[in-house]
């Protein structure tokens, strides 16, 4: 006997447009328990986790704005393996802003954000113009150089970094500062990415060519996703700044590049909400096997070949389908 | 001072030439970026490392066994992940970074760091140019920069296999139709990259120590000779060399040591300005192709 | 509108690498007229395209638009001023249904600055203009993935895109290659109605038989020169083209 999976939608009707037609309370919280859930789990959490815990869901925080940071780059064709750039030039940013100016922690984050935005996009402007790994090669080795730089002419404090940076007012304030953030990010830019303009930006990444053709200037476009994901990722540099009242060479490491970059494949690209969810699985489990130490990156390299070779949607897109769809067996004759 | 600079300039070219030479065949044939070209370098150091201290085998042997360890390391890689993810470059970029990342740092886990992890020289020997000192294994690794830059122009233009590698990098379904096998292309040429990375390791750290980092360091070299000269292009890939190290040499040597990568981080940028596909990169060109 | 013609190409030469694509060539092309630019397989008729629309830029040689010198312009700018182009080997976006397909196009400056404003709803419109170019309405083809269509709807789904651009010149790299007799009948109509609204057309084809049958004038180019011009029939009747089309020795 032969059978196959049949996979039927759940009846709501005209879902895929954005129009919907609901009958009942269970409708309602069918569409909206995706965006419900995520949003009160987010903003209760810090009141039932103790201290431990709420750094663990800070640092989460962090990682999921860098991987939505980086989705928004892979949905435009620009495969950043440097999100340690952007994180990087904002923690500095925020550090010298702080540190030398005096800026108000409140004030000189954003400030920062802008400014690693600004700067991450004018040093990747030329490389825009080249598909493919170009791109790649850029990020990668920018970071590299730039802590080999700090380190051999001392600038900006050297080896040594720079401490004494003001904290931010209070832990609550760092807390929901930073989810905020993140809720606002990810529904924001999810939003965008579903609008007319998000379709140009994944066009760039289908058919460039085809873009350009239609009288679209990619490159613009290209630069705008540039400094939006270069000031998101700007944005986190600048809080770890002032939740560690320190800056230094570290900012660049591969971790910030490596852990965002896992978190949006493991959640599977493309989606943004595959991101937060592969950041909200892999941090706390970095937590879990910190026992191991620099064996985490070990971990993080593999685990990232084995998902991208065998699961390459990533778990939203799984979990996504067994939400609006049920399958059952059906003989085939 | 002067002349010892361009000699010490010299060496410092054949080194980088020699570094980016494996990275730049794979990319030229396959259009695979390979970002675990650092872990393999470093990978066939160890293995060498190990022959001749666990196993007790002569240096020279060690060498042939390492290379060839790696080179079907390489052709593993290609065959059991790149090869399923074939024609996606997010997955290609991400798969060979996870596999250099989680490697380097594997070795630097287990501890593989110090002044024991070694390996010797092949001529223990110097001599005088000048007031300058000058060591026979800098010397040899520029004789093999020489060779092999030489010997893959004499392989790409005159050998069957050669040309089906040029035709593989010109149009990948046209070459199809002729005949020539893309996946077992690919295969090899990931597979020859990654026995020149061996090759290069082999070579230059015997005039340092091991250690995982040194990976890092040679991926942003090779990076940055082929951004210079242009992906895939051998010719660039020399003149690049030329460029980053004679730049090194003298900033070193008349402005200050720290200044190094800077020069090299402003050659990148400057290039990337003036002609983003590099000095001689055909990228733009291929994109002008409708 | 300013007399004299809408676009002048004026020796044009273009070389890649030591090959030369085109050379020499000079054309001139009036409001509302349909030119067809034929030749063999490989004698720059693309290429001449790929020129004129900015993809590549000429060795030599001007490129003038309405009185106004566009050689060098990018793509994307030429674009803007009113020259659409479709592609010989579909472009279209697979991982997007048909009618998002529209979207890009519809969203471009050059359709923002011709309707003063954008779309209020680009579906609707996408849908009307996919309808045009015979996505049935009925049929739910329009809502497909554009990596399922065939090759017929692709061509016609390029046509569709070109035409969203609301162009004052609308240039068709072989249109009608790869389809059916019936659907390139299908497609004829379309384009003498864009006749009628009064654009100019350039067409490069190989069915010359359907070309000869709309097109004004013909330019016939063989290894990157210019070997014939004129009336559809007598071009055919000159010896260069008979030579070049039936490969008689020189």
């Amino acid at each position: 006997m032969e059978r196959r999976l049949e996979r039927i939608d759940r009846g709501i009707k005209a879902r895929a447009s954005g129009v919907f037609a609901l009958s009942s309370w269970r409708e309602m919280l069918y569409l909206s328990a995706p965006r419900l859930i995520p949003a009160l789990g987010f903003l209760l959490l810090p009141l039932v986790l103790d201290n431990y815990w709420q750094k663990v869901l800070l640092s989460m925080a962090v990682f999921a704005l860098l991987a939505i940071s980086w989705d928004i780059l892979a949905q435009t064709g620009m495969i950043s393996l440097g999100q340690g750039l952007f994180f990087g030039l904002g923690a500095y940013c925020s550090g010298i802003l702080n540190h030398s100016l005096g800026l108000h922690p409140l004030l000189a984050v954003p400030v920062a954000a802008i400014l690693g935005g600004v700067i991450s996009t004018v040093v990747l402007l030329p490389v825009l113009r080249l598909r493919g790994v170009y791109f790649s090669m850029v990020t990668l080795i920018i970071p590299l150089m730039l802590i080999r730089i700090i380190e051999a002419t001392k600038i900006f404090g050297g080896t040594e970094g720079l401490s004494g940076i003001a904290p931010l007012p209070s832990k609550w304030v760092e807390l929901y500062f930073i989810l905020s953030v993140l809720l606002a990010a990810l529904f924001g830019f999810r939003r965008m990415l579903s609008s007319d303009y998000g379709l140009v930006l994944k066009a760039i990444k289908d058919n460039d060519l085809s873009v350009i053709n239609a009288g679209i200037n990619i490159y613009w476009y290209k630069a705008q996703a540039l400094f939006i994901a270069g000031s998101l990722g700007a944005l986190c540099g600048a809080f770890m700044t002032h939740v560690y009242m320190f800056v230094g060479m570290p900012v660049f490491a591969l971790d910030y590049s490596i852990l965002p970059i896992a978190a949006a494949v493991v959640g599977g690209p493309g989606t943004l909400a595959g991101a937060t969810l592969g950041a909200a699985i892999l941090v706390p489990l970095s937590e879990i096997l910190r026992g191991i130490g620099g064996l985490r990156i070990v971990f993080y390299g593999y685990f990232l070949v084995v998902f991208i070779v065998v699961l390459p949607e990533g778990i939203f897109h799984y979990i996504e389908r067994k939400y609006h769809q049920f399958d059952r067996w059906v003989e085939v004759e | 001072m002067f002349f010892g600079t361009i000699i010490y300039a010299l060496f410092n070219t054949a080194i980088l030439a020699i570094t980016a030479l494996g990275f730049n065949l794979t990319f030229g044939i396959s259009g695979i970026a390979n970002f675990s070209y650092g872990a393999m370098y470093i990978l066939a150091a160890y293995v060498s490392w190990m022959l001749v201290h666990l196993l007790g085998l002569p240096f020279w042997l060690s060498v042939f066994v390492s290379i060839a360890i790696t080179m079907v390391l390489g052709a593993l890689i290609y065959r059991f992940v790149l090869l399923r993810v074939r024609g996606q470059v997010l997955s290609e970029v991400i798969a060979t970074f996870g596999i250099g990342l989680g490697t380097l740092e594997l070795f630097q886990y287990l501890g593989f760091v110090g002044f024991e992890y070694t390996l010797p020289v092949f001529i223990d020997d110097s001599f005088m140019i000048g007031d300058t000192v000058v060591d026979w294994q800098r010397l040899l690794i520029t004789i093999v920069a020489g060779m092999l830059v030489a010997g893959l122009w004499v392989f790409t233009h005159h050998t069957r296999l050669g040309l089906a590698f040029r035709g593989i990098a010109q149009d990948e379904s046209t070459a199809l139709t002729l005949g020539i096998d893309s996946d077992l292309m690919g295969m090899l040429s990931v597979s020859m990259g990654c026995g020149l990375a061996a090759l290069a390791s082999l070579l230059i750290i015997p005039l340092g120590s091991i250690s995982p980092s040194e990976g890092y360091d040679v991926l942003i070299k090779a990076l940055a000779v082929c951004i210079i000269g242009g992906l895939g292009s051998t010719g660039g890939l020399i003149v690049a060399s030329f460029i980053v190290g004679f730049a090194e040499r003298f900033t070193d040597a008349y402005v200050g040591s720290q200044w190094t990568m800077i020069v090299s981080l402003a050659a990148i940028l400057i290039v990337l300005v003036v002609k983003p596909s590099g000095l001689f990169g055909r990228q733009k060109e291929l994109a002008e192709r409708i | 509108m300013a007399e004299g013609p809408i676009l002048k190409v004026d020796r044009l030469y273009k070389h890649f690498g030591g090959v030369q694509a085109i050379t020499e060539l000079s054309f001139e092309l009036a409001e509302g007229e349909l030119l067809g630019l034929i030749g063999p397989n490989g004698s720059g008729k693309t290429t001449a395209v790929n020129l004129i629309s900015g993809f590549v830029k000429p060795s030599r040689g001007a490129i003038i638009y309405r009185g106004r010198d566009i050689t060098g312009l990018a793509p994307y700018a030429v674009v803007r001023l009113g020259i659409a182009r479709t592609f010989q080997m579909v472009k279209p976006f697979y991982q997007l249904p048909a009618y998002k397909n529209m979207i890009i196009p519809l969203y471009s400056p050059r359709v923002k600055q011709m309707i003063g404003g954008r779309y209020g709803d680009r579906d609707a419109v996408a849908l009307d203009l996919l309808e045009e170019v015979g996505f049935e309405r009925d049929s739910q083809v329009a809502y497909k993935s554009a990596s399922v269509l065939p090759q017929g709807y692709l061509k016609r789904l390029e046509l569709a895109k070109a035409i969203a651009l609301k162009p004052d010149l609308l240039i068709l790299d072989e249109l009608f290659s790869g389809l059916s007799l019936a659907e390139v009948a299908s497609i004829v109509p379309v384009i003498e109605k864009l006749r009628k609204e009064g654009k100019t057309i350039i067409m490069i084809e190989h069915r010359l038989k359907e070309l000869f049958r709309i097109a004004d004038r013909v330019v016939v180019l063989n290894y990157g020169m210019k070997i014939a011009e004129g009336k559809p029939e007598q071009v055919m009747e000159t010896e260069e083209v008979k030579k070049a089309y039936l490969g008689v020795e020189v």
